[in-house]
C-alpha cells in the first residue's frame, strides 16, 4: 500500500516536471501551430549550463537554476529572432526537417563540448534522501520539484488569464491579423512567449538531471514525451497539457514499477488510442486553426 | 492540340519514357563495372534508394508526412531474418515478397489511424507506431534477439544459383535489380489515373472530394503500397547485411530518410534516387571530416535546405542541366520537381 502511494507521489513529481519542460511546447506546438520538434534541444542547453555552473564553478543549485532558465530563453529568442520567425507560415513539413536538423545539431555539438556520458548536477545535502511521511517514503528533491512546478504552474495559469500580456498572447494567437489590427505587436508577443517556454524548459532541463538523466540524446529520448504532453493534452488552455503531464508522469512510473517488463509499450498504445479517439487531444476544442 | 485533350495528352507525355531517364538507369548499372570494389556501399545506396522511393510515394504524391517510416522498413527486416533464419522459407526473392507482404498488412492496419486526423495527428501516431514496435521488439528478445539483434542469418543463393559472395557482387546486383522492378511498378502507379488522383489528394483533398475521388480509401491504397516497399527496403537490408537489429526502428532512420527524400525533391520518384546517392556521399565526405560527429553537418544541410527553400534549391540544382539539354531539344526538360504539399 505504501508503494502505491510512494509511486503516485513519483508520478506526480515526473508529471509535474514533464509540464515545466514541455509548456513551453504547448504554446509553439498548440497554440502557434508550430511543430518545433527541437525543444527539447533547449532543455539540454538549461540542463547543461546548470551542470558546467554547479559542478566547475561551484554555483550553489538554486543560483544555478535561474541561470539555466535565463540562458536557454536567451538561445530562445536569438533564434526564434534569427531562424524560426520565418517559418511561422512555412508548411508542417519544414518545420519537420528544420527542427530535426536543429536536434541533430544540437546532440553532436553537445557530444562534442561535453562527451557523451550522463552528466549529473550535485545537488544540496538538504535535497537527499527521504521523508517518512505516515509510513509513506517520499524523496526531498522530487517534493522540491511539485513545489517549485507547482507554484510555476500557478502563476503561468493567473499570467495567462489576468495579465494585459496574457490576454494579448490569446488575441495573438486566435487572429493574428485582427490582433495586430488592435495594436498588438505580434511578432514582439510571439517571439517574447517562445523565449519564455525555452526558459523554463532549460529550467525544466537542470531539474530533471536528477531523475531522467542529462546526456547528449536528451532532445531524441523525450522528443516524444513532450509531443504526447501537448497533442494529448490539447491547446485550449493550460490545464490540458498540465492534467496530460499528470497522466502520462503516473503512468509511466506506474507501468515502469509493475509491468517492467512492457517498458514503454503502455504509453505509446495509450497516446495512439487516444490520438484516434480524439484526434484534437483529451481537452482540446476542436480544429486549433 | 484542342483544350479538352490537353490534360489527358499531357499526363500521357509525362509518362512516356525520356531518353535522360534511360541514361540514369543506364548510369546506376555503369556504375557496378565502374567501382568494382565499392559493393557495399552501393548496394547501401541502392537499398536506401528504395526506402526513399517508398516515402516518396506518400509524401510526394499523398503528402502524407511520416514520422514513423521505419516502422515498416523495419518490420520487413526482421521478417526477412526471421524467415531465414528458422528456415521457413530459405530462398531470397520468396523471402523478400514475403517480408514485404508482412509490412503490407502492418501498412493496411496502421493506415486507418494515420488517415484520420491532420498532420500533427499524423506524424504522432507514425512515429508512436515505429516507437511502439521498437519497444516490442525489445521486449520479446527471445524472438528477435533484442538488442544483441538477430545473428547467424545464413542466407541461400538467389534462385538456387547465385549464392552471395563476401564482395557483395550478387547482392549489388540483387538489389539494383529489385529497385529497378519495383521502380518500375512505382512509375505505372504515379502515372496511372490512381496516380493522378493522388495528386490531386495531395493539392486539395476536399476539391478532390468533390470531383468524386474517394480521398480516404486512396490514401490507405498508397500508404499500403508504400509500407509494401518499405518492407522489401528492410528486407533487402537483412539479406544484404545478414544482421537486424533494433536500430531498423530508430527515429534516427525514419529522420534520414525524410533528409534523403527532400535532397533529391519529392514528388518525381527520381528524388529518392538522386537523394540517396548524395545523401551517402555526403556521410562519407562528413565521416571522414568529423568521424563521430558527422550528425552535425547533416543537420545543418537539414536547416540550410529549409532555410534556403526547397524549391528554389532544385531550381538552382537543376538549372545546369536543363540548359545543357535545351541546346539539343528546345522542349524538353529534365524532371522538374512539382510544388511540395503543404
Amino acid at each position: 500500500m505504501t508503494s502505491l502511494f510512494t509511486n503516485l507521489f513519483d508520478g506526480v513529481a515526473y508529471g509535474m516536471l514533464l509540464f515545466v519542460l514541455a509548456c513551453g511546447l504547448a504554446v509553439t506546438l498548440g497554440l502557434m501551430n508550430f511543430v518545433n520538434l527541437a525543444h527539447g534541444s533547449f532543455a539540454m542547453a538549461g540542463g547543461y549550463v546548470c551542470a558546467v555552473l554547479v559542478n566547475q564553478h561551484g554555483w550553489p543549485f538554486f543560483a544555478g537554476l535561474p541561470l539555466a532558465f535565463a540562458a536557454s530563453a536567451l538561445i530562445g529568442v536569438v533564434l526564434e529572432r534569427a531562424l524560426y520567425r520565418h517559418l511561422y507560415s512555412r508548411s508542417h513539413l519544414d518545420q519537420v526537417l528544420f527542427s530535426v536538423g536543429l536536434v541533430f545539431m544540437s546532440v553532436a555539438a553537445v557530444d562534442y563540448i561535453m562527451g557523451s556520458s550522463r552528466v549529473f548536477i550535485k545537488i544540496p545535502q538538504a535535497l537527499e534522501g527521504q521523508i517518512d511521511f505516515f509510513g509513506v517514503g517520499i524523496g526531498r528533491y522530487r517534493l522540491m520539484i511539485i513545489v517549485i512546478c507547482g507554484l510555476l504552474t500557478v502563476g503561468l495559469q493567473l499570467v495567462l488569464a489576468r495579465t494585459r500580456f496574457g490576454s494579448r498572447l490569446r488575441a495573438a494567437v486566435d487572429d493574428p491579423r485582427a490582433a495586430s489590427g488592435l495594436g498588438i505587436n505580434v511578432p514582439q508577443v510571439f517571439a517574447f512567449t517562445f523565449a519564455f517556454g525555452c526558459g523554463l524548459a532549460g529550467l525544466g532541463g537542470a531539474l530533471s538531471a536528477e531523475i531522467l538523466g542529462l546526456d547528449p540524446y536528451f532532445p531524441l529520448k523525450f522528443m516524444i514525451y513532450f509531443l504526447i504532453v501537448v497533442t494529448v493534452g490539447g491547446s485550449s488552455s493550460i490545464t490540458g497539457p498540465f492534467l496530460a503531464s499528470l497522466l502520462l508522469g503516473i503512468g509511466d512510473v506506474a507501468g515502469k514499477y509493475y509491468v517492467p517488463k512492457m517498458g514503454p509499450f503502455v504509453i505509446y498504445t495509450i497516446m495512439i488510442v487516444i490520438l484516434i479517439w480524439r484526434p484534437n487531444g483529451l481537452f482540446g476544442r476542436t480544429a486549433a486553426r | 492540340m484542342t483544350a479538352p485533350a490537353d490534360v489527358g495528352t499531357h499526363a500521357r507525355q509525362h509518362a512516356r519514357w525520356h531518353w535522360s531517364e534511360i541514361a540514369f538507369w543506364i548510369l546506376a548499372l555503369a556504375c557496378a563495372f565502374l567501382f568494382p570494389s565499392r559493393y557495399l556501399i552501393m548496394t547501401d545506396i541502392v537499398r536506401l534508394a528504395l526506402f526513399a522511393l517508398s516515402l516518396d510515394l506518400i509524401l510526394g504524391y499523398a503528402g502524407i508526412v511520416s514520422l514513423g517510416h521505419a516502422a515498416f522498413f523495419g518490420v520487413g527486416a526482421y521478417s526477412a531474418g526471421l524467415l531465414a533464419l528458422h528456415g521457413v522459407i530459405t530462398e531470397p526473392v520468396l523471402a523478400l515478397i514475403a517480408a514485404g507482404l508482412v509490412a503490407t498488412v502492418l501498412g493496411f492496419v496502421t493506415s486507418f489511424l494515420v488517415i484520420r486526423g491532420a498532420d500533427l495527428t499524423r506524424l504522432m501516431v507514425t512515429l508512436g507506431i515505429a516507437l511502439l514496435l521498437e519497444a516490442l521488439a525489445e521486449r520479446f528478445s527471445d524472438i528477435t534477439g533484442g538488442t544483441d539483434g538477430l545473428q547467424g542469418i545464413e542466407m541461400a543463393p538467389i534462385v538456387r544459383l547465385f549464392s552471395f559472395d563476401m564482395f557483395g557482387k550478387v547482392g549489388f546486383f540483387y538489389s539494383l535489380a529489385v529497385l529497378f522492378l519495383l521502380f518500375l511498378l512505382a512509375r505505372r502507379i504515379v502515372h496511372s489515373p490512381f496516380g493522378l488522383s493522388l495528386r490531386a489528394i495531395r493539392n486539395n483533398p476536399l476539391r478532390a472530394a468533390a470531383i468524386g475521388i474517394p480521398v480516404n480509401r486512396r490514401l490507405i491504397a498508397i500508404y499500403t503500397i508504400a509500407a509494401f516497399y518499405a518492407g522489401i527496403a528492410g528486407a533487402l537490408f537483412t539479406q544484404t547485411t545478414q544482421l537486424a537489429s533494433l536500430d531498423v526502428f530508430s527515429f534516427e532512420r525514419s529522420a534520414d530518410l525524410m533528409l534523403v527524400v527532400v535532397i533529391g525533391g519529392t514528388g518525381y520518384l527520381y528524388g529518392g534516387l538522386i537523394g540517396a546517392v548524395v545523401f551517402r556521399m555526403l556521410q562519407e565526405v562528413f565521416s571522414t571530416l568529423t568521424p563521430q560527429y558527422w550528425q552535425f553537418w547533416i543537420g545543418l544541410v537539414l536547416v540550410v535546405i529549409v532555410l534556403l527553400g526547397r524549391q528554389r534549391l532544385h531550381r538552382w540544382v537543376l538549372w545546369g542541366p536543363n540548359l545543357v539539354i535545351r541546346q539539343f531539344d528546345r522542349k524538353a526538360v529534365v524532371a522538374v520537381p512539382e510544388s511540395d504539399a503543404s
